[in-house]
C-alpha cells in the first residue's frame, strides 16, 4: 500500500533532523494557524498563491531562495563544525549523516538559493525594462515557480522521512547507482530535480521569449539595458543546457528503477559518461548563474557613479561569448580521468578564455566608475566587494584550469574555495546587490542603509576568513567531503574556517535585521516617486510598486537608458504633460493551474520515491488534468477600465512632477 | 603533504607551474584590484577635486587595451597550460635510476591495495617504493570511483571499475608519505588515507623479500574477502598468487565489489562503513 514507506523512515535514533524537523514544522504550522485566524487566506490565495503577476512570482522566488539560504547555511555551519572538530576523532556528526549534509547543501545552494534567486529577480525586473506589461507566458511562469518550490520541499522531507543522498551534490555513479546507493536518498535528489528542473526550463523559455519577443517601442537590442542583455545570455544557457541533466538524471533513474545499465559497472554501462553528461550541464550551469549577476552590477554600478555603463557594446559582446564558450569547456571538471595531454591542454586553453570577455567586464565596470560621482549605498558596496573578490576567484579558476596545476588541485579544499569564491564573491553578491537595488521597486520602500552596511562588512570579511583557510588546506594536500582527519597540519586551518563561519552568521543576521527593521520603519523609508536611486532604465519610470499593468503607456525608447533620457527630456521641456488618454488594459488572469499542477507532482515525485505506484499514477493523471483544464480555459485576460488606469497613474504622476524637476541636474 | 613541498619531479614540476600560473596573473591582477580601490576611493561624491565625467562612456584605445590585457595573458598561460600539459601527462613514463617498479594499485570500499605483480607480493594501505626509481602505476577500482593521489609526489588520477588507468611518478627523497583518495567514495571514503614508504634502493629488495615472506596469501578468494565494506585499520601485507589478479580485477573477471549489506530499515541504508566502526 505504501510501497517501501513505514515508521523506519522516520529517524528517530538521530536527534538533530528531528528536532530540525521539528522546529520547521511547528514555525510553518504556527504561520498557516496565524494566517487562517487572522483571515489572511484568501488574501494570500488571490493575490499571491494563483498570481501570474510577474512581479508577485518574482517577489515569491526569492522569498523561496532566502528560506533556502538558511536551510544550506545551516548544513554548512554544521559542516565547518564537523571538520573543526573531527580532527582524530569522529567529531559529533557520523559519515552517513555528515555526508548527507555536504549533498544537501550543494545541492540546495545551487537549486534552490542561486537559481530561484536569480530567475526571481529576472522575473521582477526583465519586463520592467523592457517597458511591458507582463512576461510572455505569464501561467506558465507561475507552473515554473511551483515546480521549483515542489523540488525545495521534497528535498526538505527527507531530512525527516528516509534520507538524502549520500553522494555529492552532483550523484556520480556508480555510488550513486542502487547497488552502492539501496537508500531513498538519490532518489529524493533525482526527483526533486527532475521536477524542479522542468520549472526552470519553463521559466527560461518564459524568460527568452519575453526579451526576444516583448519589448515595448523603440527598446531594439542595442538598447535593452545589461541586464536584460545577460538575461537573454543566461535563459538561452537555461534552454540549452536543462535538457542535458532532465536526460542524465533519467538515464540515471532508469537504472535504479527499471534495471537498465546507462552508468553502472556491469553490462556495459559507462560511468565516464554520467561524468562527461552532468558536466555538459554543468559547466553552464555556472554561467547561468553568474551572468544576471554580471547584469546586476552592471546596472548598479552605472546608476551609483551617474554615468551610462562603459562600453556598452563591448559588454554585450562579452555577454554572448560567455555564454557561447561555456559550452565548449565542460571536460576542465575531469582532466584527471585519463584523458590525453592534447585533450586536456585543448579544454584547459578553451577554459582560459573564458575570462578574457569576463576580465573585460571587470574592465568595463573599472571604466564607469572612473569619472563618476560614486555613491556608496549598500548595492553599490556588494559591487565594489564583488569586484574586488571576484578577480581572486578569477584567478584560482584560470589557475585550475591550468592542466598540470589541476592534477594537483582537483577536487581538494583549494577547489571548494574557488567555487565558493566566484560563485559566493560572484552569484551572492550579486544577488544581494540587487535585492538591495531593487527591493524600493518590489515593496514601496528602501532598505534600512545601516544594517545593510554591516551585514556587507560582516559578510564580506566573514567570506575571507572562511574561505581563505580552505585554499591553505588545499594547498596542504586536503582533499574534499572528509568527514575526519588525522592531519595535524589541517587542523588549524579548519578552526579558523569555522570561526569565519561564524562571522559569516552574522552578516546573515544583519540581512534579517535589516528587513525586520525596515519593515517597522517603512513609512520612514517610503519611496514615493518611484525612483529611489535616479536611476537610468525604465524599471523607475514607474510607481513603487509598480501597478499591476506596470506602466500606463507603452514607453517609447528613445536610446540607451531610456528612463535617464526621458527625466533630461522632461526637464529641458519644462516638465508640462499634456493630459494624458487612457485606454483600458487587458491583463492576464490569475490561476491557481501552477500550484495545484505542482501539488500533484509533489504527490507523484513523493510516490516515486517510495514506490507507492498507485499514488504515482493518481499524482500523474492529477497534474495532467490540471494542465487539460487549463488548456480549454475560454477566458483568460480581464479589462482594467481606462478610469481605473488613470486613477492610479495620475497619482504616479504627481508624485513624480516633483522628482523631474530634480532629475537630470547632474 | 604541503603541494609545495615536493618529493619527487612529477610534483616539482606541476607545483613550479602552479605558482608561476600564479604570479603571472598576479601581474595584472594586483593592479587592477588597486584601481578598482583607487577609483572607488577617488571617485566618490563627496570628493570636490575629482573631475565629473559622465560622457566618458566609450573609449577605443581604453577597449583595446582592456581586451588585449586579458587576452595577452591568457596566451601567455595556455603556451603553459600546453607544454604542461604535453610534459606532464601522466600517461608519459618518469625516468629513473635502476629498474623501473610496477604498482598495480586497487582502490576498494575503503582501502587501497597494492600489488606488485613483478615482486609477487600484495600490501594493503602502504605503499612502499625506492627512491629514484620509474614507478609505473596502473590502476583500476573495485567498485566506485576513487582518485589515487600523493600530494607530495604528484598527479592524481581515477580509478575505475572495469577501466585503467595509468600514472608515472618517481620519489626522489628517502622518507614517509601520506597518500590519499580525491574523488569521495562513501561512508569510509575518510579512511582511505595511506602511508607512502619512500626508502633506499638497496633496502627495497630486503623489504620485498620480507614482504614475501607473509603467511597471508592474496588470490581471488581472499580479494573478495578484502573488497567487502569497510575500513581498514591495520597494514596487511600478502604475497600474491597469481599475478595476473589485477587484470581478473580490471577486466571484470572478478565481479565489482559488492555495496553495503541490504537495507534492513526502508529507506534508510545501513553500509559497511558504520558497522567497521
Amino acid at each position: 500500500m505504501l510501497g517501501k514507506l513505514d515508521w523506519s523512515a522516520i529517524p528517530f535514533d538521530q536527534p538533530i533532523p528531528l528536532i530540525a524537523g521539528a522546529v520547521v514544522l511547528v514555525g510553518i504550522l504556527a504561520v498557516l494557524a496565524w494566517v487562517v485566524v487572522k483571515g489572511h487566506l484568501p488574501y494570500l490565495w488571490h493575490e499571491w498563491i494563483t498570481s501570474v503577476d510577474h512581479k508577485r512570482i518574482g517577489v515569491m522566488y526569492i522569498l523561496l531562495a532566502s528560506v533556502m539560504l538558511l536551510r544550506g547555511g545551516s548544513d554548512a555551519i554544521m559542516m565547518r563544525i564537523q571538520q573543526a572538530v573531527a580532527y582524530q576523532s569522529q567529531g559529533y556528526l557520523p559519515p552517513e549523516h555528515y555526508n548527507q549534509i555536504f549533498s544537501a547543501h550543494g545541492t540546495i545552494m545551487i537549486f534552490f538559493v542561486a537559481m530561484p534567486f536569480v530567475i526571481g529577480l529576472m522575473n521582477l525586473i526583465v519586463p520592467l525594462q523592457l517597458g511591458v506589461r507582463d512576461v510572455a507566458f505569464p501561467t506558465l511562469n507561475s507552473v515554473g515557480f511551483w515546480l521549483t518550490a515542489t523540488g525545495a520541499l521534497l528535498v526538505n522531507l527527507s531530512l525527516v522521512i528516509g534520507e538524502f543522498a549520500r553522494t555529492g551534490w552532483l550523484a556520480f555513479p556508480p555510488l550513486s547507482e542502487l547497488s552502492y546507493s539501496p537508500g531513498v536518498g538519490v532518489d529524493y535528489y533525482a526527483w526533486s530535480l527532475q521536477i524542479s528542473g522542468v520549472g526552470t526550463l519553463v521559466a527560461g523559455i518564459n524568460l527568452v521569449t519575453t526579451v526576444l519577443k516583448l519589448r515595448t517601442k523603440g527598446m531594439n537590442y542595442l538598447r535593452m539595458p545589461m541586464f536584460c542583455w545577460t538575461t537573454l545570455a543566461s535563459n538561452l544557457l537555461i534552454v540549452a543546457a536543462f535538457p542535458i541533466l532532465t536526460a542524465t538524471l533519467a538515464m540515471l533513474l532508469l537504472d535504479r528503477y527499471l534495471g537498465f545499465h546507462f552508468f553502472t559497472n556491469e553490462a556495459g554501462g559507462n560511468v565516464m559518461m554520467f561524468m562527461n553528461l552532468i558536466w555538459a550541464w554543468g559547466h553552464p550551469e555556472v554561467y547561468i548563474l553568474v551572468l544576471p549577476a554580471f547584469g546586476i552590477f552592471s546596472e548598479v554600478v552605472s546608476t551609483f557613479s551617474g554615468k551610462a555603463l562603459f562600453g556598452y557594446r563591448s559588454m554585450v559582446l562579452a555577454t554572448m561569448a560567455i555564454c557561447v564558450i561555456s559550452f565548449m569547456v565542460w571536460l576542465h571538471h575531469f582532466f584527471t580521468m585519463g584523458a590525453g595531454p592534447d585533450v586536456n591542454a585543448i579544454f584547459g586553453i578553451a577554459s582560459m578564455i573564458i575570462a578574457i570577455p569576463t576580465g573585460v567586464k571587470i574592465y568595463n565596470w573599472l571604466f564607469t566608475m572612473y569619472g563618476g560621482r560614486i555613491r556608496f549605498a549598500t548595492p553599490m558596496l556588494w559591487s565594489i566587494g564583488f569586484m574586488v573578490t571576484f578577480i581572486i576567484g578569477g584567478l584560482t579558476g584560470v589557475l585550475v584550469a591550468v592542466p598540470p596545476a589541476d592534477f594537483m588541485l582537483h577536487n581538494s579544499m583549494f577547489l571548494v574555495a574557488h567555487f565558493h569564491n566566484v560563485i559566493i564573491g560572484g552569484v551572492l553578491f550579486g544577488a544581494f546587490a540587487g535585492f538591495e537595488y531593487w527591493f524600493p521597486k518590489a515593496f514601496g520602500f528602501r532598505l534600512d542603509e545601516r544594517w545593510g552596511k554591516l551585514a556587507f562588512w560582516f559578510t564580506f570579511f566573514g567570506f575571507y576568513v572562511t574561505f581563505i583557510p580552505l585554499y591553505v588546506a588545499g594547498m596542504l594536500g586536503m582533499t574534499r567531503r572528509m568527514q575526519h582527519y588525522d592531519v595535524a597540519a589541517w587542523r588549524p586551518w579548519m578552526l579558523v574556517a569555522a570561526v569565519g563561519m561564524a562571522v559569516l552568521t552574522i552578516g546573515v543576521i544583519c540581512q534579517i535585521m535589516q528587513i525586520v527593521v525596515s519593515i517597522r520603519n517603512r513609512e520612514a523609508l517610503r519611496d514615493r516617486t518611484g525612483d529611489p536611486w535616479d536611476g537610468r532604465s525604465l524599471e523607475w519610470a514607474t510607481s513603487s510598486p509598480p501597478p499591476v499593468f506596470n506602466f500606463a503607456f507603452n514607453p517609447d525608447v528613445r536610446g540607451e537608458d531610456a528612463y535617464w533620457d526621458m527625466k533630461a527630456h522632461a526637464k529641458q521641456q519644462s516638465h508640462e504633460h499634456d493630459a494624458p488618454e487612457y485606454h483600458d488594459i487587458e491583463m492576464p488572469r490569475n490561476s491557481p493551474t501552477g500550484f495545484v499542477c505542482a501539488f500533484f507532482a509533489t504527490i507523484m515525485g513523493f510516490a516515486l520515491i517510495w514506490h507507492i505506484w498507485w499514488m504515482v499514477v493518481l499524482g500523474g493523471i492529477g497534474a495532467f488534468a490540471t494542465f487539460v483544464v487549463f488548456a480549454w480555459r475560454d477566458h483568460d485576460e480581464y479589462v482594467i477600465p481606462a478610469e481605473e488606469v488613470a486613477a492610479i497613474d495620475r497619482v504616479n504622476l504627481a508624485e513624480r512632477r516633483d522628482l523631474v524637476s530634480m532629475a537630470g541636474t547632474v | 603533504m604541503n603541494l609545495l613541498d615536493p618529493q619527487g619531479p612529477v610534483a616539482a614540476a606541476n607545483s613550479t607551474i602552479l605558482v608561476d600560473s600564479v604570479f603571472i596573473m598576479l601581474a595584472i591582477v594586483v593592479p587592477t584590484i588597486i584601481a578598482i580601490l583607487g577609483f572607488a576611493f577617488w571617485f566618490r561624491a563627496s570628493n570636490p577635486k575629482a573631475h565629473f565625467q559622465p560622457d566618458f562612456v566609450y573609449s577605443g584605445r581604453v577597449e583595446m587595451v582592456v581586451w588585449a590585457i586579458p587576452a595577452l595573458t591568457v596566451i601567455l598561460l595556455g603556451g603553459v597550460a600546453w607544454i604542461g600539459s604535453h610534459q606532464l601527462d601522466p600517461a608519459a613514463p618518469v625516468p629513473g635510476t635502476g629498474s623501473p617498479v610496477r604498482i598495480q594499485a586497487v582502490s576498494l570500499d575503503w582501502k587501497w591495495l597494492f600489488i606488485y605483480p613483478d615482486q609477487r607480493i600484495a600490501t594493503v594501505n602502504t605503499l612502499t617504493v625506492p627512491a629514484g626509481a620509474e614507478l609505473n602505476f596502473q590502476l583500476t577500482s573495485s567498485s566506485v570511483m576513487n582518485t589515487f593521489f600523493i600530494p607530495q609526489l604528484g598527479s592524481m588520477i581515477y580509478t575505475m571499475n572495469g577501466m585503467v588507468t595509468k600514472l608515472n611518478l618517481r620519489a626522489d627523497n628517502e622518507g614517509k608519505l601520506q597518500g590519499l583518495s580525491a574523488h569521495f567514495s562513501g561512508d569510509g571514503f575518510p579512511d582511505m588515507m595511506f602511508d607512502v614508504n619512500v626508502i633506499s634502493p638497496l633496502a627495497f629488495p630486503d623489504w620485498v623479500a620480507t614482504t614475501a615472506k607473509s603467511n597471508a596469501v592474496l588470490n581471488e578468494e581472499s580479494y573478495k574477502k578484502l573488497m567487502q565494506q569497510g575500513i581498514e585499520k591495520g597494514r596487511p601485507a600478502y604475497r600474491l598468487d597469481d599475478p595476473r589478479l589485477f587484470d581478473l580485477i580490471a577486466t571484470q573477471h572478478i565481479p565489482p565489489g559488492p555495496g553495503p549489506e541490504l537495507a534492513s530499515e526502508a529507506g534508510r541504508s545501513h553500509s559497511g562503513g558504520h558497522d567497521a566502526r
